[in-house]
């Protein structure tokens, strides 16, 4: 494996510094030490995302972990935007995986507070929750730019070129105090924020337009996630079982509208629609597409969003 | 105060079953007033147990102003040497204790401690804190952050407030969600525009108070 530069940048950094509009795409690891499945899922991604967001035991049930399959992704060369949550690990434990996956390539984390372990697969298990989130982000930040650990001490190389990556859920109560709370995370020393997904535009435009007038897009990368409706039976589960989930019911008509076959082709169509209205929001530096176990399809979902080719940065 | 609730009926017998004169021995501070370990408790267990354990095993009964204080611990130095063990009804503190003012009686609880909580109406109890050692409850409107937020943050709300709630817990009210609109209400949003740093928990090692002016007293400095 050729380890990179330790100077070499992030290269979702440097494709939204040059002011592309970015992609990244979501892949989730195996329930497994399934390398070929990694492997796999790495092929369909590679040359049409910029980045790919490597979940870390998503919904709370373990997985292959986040470091590993980013390194998988590095050997194979595609950029991995390496997920760390708050949920599984210590202060202790999230340092030194940073900087282990650091000097193995890694040069994108995206810090989250992870869902609870209540929904995952052991709900017995004691959830660390050391820091949280924003904390997480004040500490890479603090390794980066001060090259010095969370207690204090020195760090022996830091890692200088990490790219720092936060959540923003435009969409959760108490609507008003989101974009403040996308203020804080700003200041815990955030560089880019990928957005909860969006399906109502209207509230995610009066978010943005709050977040602008504060000047905060101006001091971050806003990434909009989008997730492809597959059915109306997916729509509906998103719109009542997932906490914090917007799914306006004009949505859900069109895909009642499309008929059963063609629901999944709607979902895609929709997301396309939002894909071309956000690359000319003002504040949308990209977009974020998680489409869960639908690797295969984001070459073409890619292409019918006009966001090829990829840039070469 | 401190909550708990009692333990089963068969896990309390199988504790007990190898000995033949048992002292049950309530407390009559928090868990009498959580209706877990009282004198009245105390009754009802020996009662229980007597009926499940026939001739089997005797059951004395006591209960003591406080398990977590020596001086009403010492007031069973009379009486231990006529059981062979003690069936504490106080929380882990006061069994704690209890055993090491005996340390030659096995001790077994009766009571599973379960947190430091109020008294929303009879029988009712709620978790309030989880004695970190740093409060916050100044900055976040007297809502504790780390008791009342499932993930414990410091920055909440998380991207999960289901309409109010917790994402985990539909009856659960989102800590974050509650400190937003107390503060709002008080005007006081500015206390929680900054990043609150990485908490020092204070919670991981067993601790000592000593109040000042009693460092003299004990030959030793406040921790």
């Amino acid at each position: 494996m050729d380890r990179r530069n330790i100077e070499e940048s992030s290269k979702l950094e440097r494709v939204l510094r040059e002011g592309h509009f970015a992609f990244t795409a979501e892949l989730g690891p195996p329930r497994g030490a399934n390398v070929e499945k990694v492997k796999k899922k790495i092929s369909y991604l590679k040359g049409y995302v910029d980045a790919v967001n490597i979940t870390d035991n998503q919904t709370a049930i373990v997985r292959m972990s986040s470091l590993v399959t980013s390194l998988l992704c590095i050997e194979e060369g595609l950029e991995p935007v390496y997920q760390m949550v708050c949920r599984d690990r210590n202060r202790l434990a999230m340092q030194s995986d940073i900087l282990g996956g650091y000097a193995m390539g890694i040069r994108t984390i995206l810090c989250l507070s992870g869902d609870h372990q209540k929904f995952g697969d052991h709900p017995q298990a004691k959830g660390v929750y050391d820091l949280d989130s924003m904390q997480l982000a004040a500490m890479v930040k603090k390794m980066r730019d001060e090259g010095k650990f969370q207690g204090g001490d020195d760090i022996d190389v830091p890692p200088k070129k990490i790219f720092i990556g936060a959540a923003a859920n435009p969409f959760a109560e108490p609507y008003n105090w989101r974009v403040y709370r996308l203020a804080k995370k700003v200041k815990a020393g955030v560089d880019f924020i990928q957005t909860q997904c969006i399906y109502n535009m209207e509230r995610f435009r009066e978010w943005l337009k709050r977040a602008n007038d504060m000047g905060l897009t101006e001091k971050v990368f806003i990434l909009a996630g989008i997730t492809p409706l597959k059915s109306v039976g997916m729509a509906r589960y998103m719109q009542n079982k997932v906490p914090g989930m917007d799914v306006p019911e004009d949505l859900i008509k069109r895909l009642k509208a499309a008929g059963k076959e063609k629901a999944a082709e709607e979902g895609i169509k929709i997301a396309c629609e939002q894909i071309e209205e956000m690359k000319e929001l003002k504040g949308v530096a990209g977009v974020h597409l998680m489409a869960i176990e639908w690797e295969h399809r984001v070459p073409e979902l890619a292409e019918r969003a006009g966001l090829l080719p990829r840039p070469e940065v | 105060m401190i909550v708990g609730t009692r333990k089963p009926l068969e896990e309390i017998k199988a504790m007990i079953s190898p000995y033949k004169k048992v002292l049950i021995v309530g407390c009559g501070t928090c868990v009498a007033v959580c209706l877990a370990g009282g004198e009245k408790e105390v009754e009802v267990l020996k009662n229980e147990l007597s009926l499940a354990m026939g001739d089997k095993v005797s059951f004395d009964g006591v209960t003591l102003e406080r398990q977590c204080d020596k001086e009403f611990l010492e007031q069973l130095s009379d009486v231990v040497d006529q059981y062979d063990a003690f069936l504490s009804m106080a929380c882990g503190a006061g069994v704690q204790f209890l055993s090491e003012v005996y340390p030659e009686k096995p001790v077994f609880p009766a009571v599973n401690t379960t947190f430091m909580g109020i008294n929303r109406a009879v029988g009712w109890y709620e978790e309030r804190c989880r004695g970190c050692g740093n409060c916050v409850l100044g900055i976040t409107g007297g809502i504790c952050p780390v008791t009342m937020c499932a993930k414990s943050l410091f920055n909440g709300p998380c991207g999960g407030t289901n309409k109010g709630k917790c994402e985990i817990d539909e009856e659960q009210p989102c800590a974050w969600y509650m400190i937003y609109e107390r503060l709002e209400k008080q005007g006081r949003l500015d206390q929680i525009m900054d990043v609150i740093p990485a908490n020092n928990w204070e919670n991981q090692r067993p601790r000592t108070v000593i109040q000042p002016g009693y460092e003299n007293l004990y030959n030793t400095s406040s921790k």
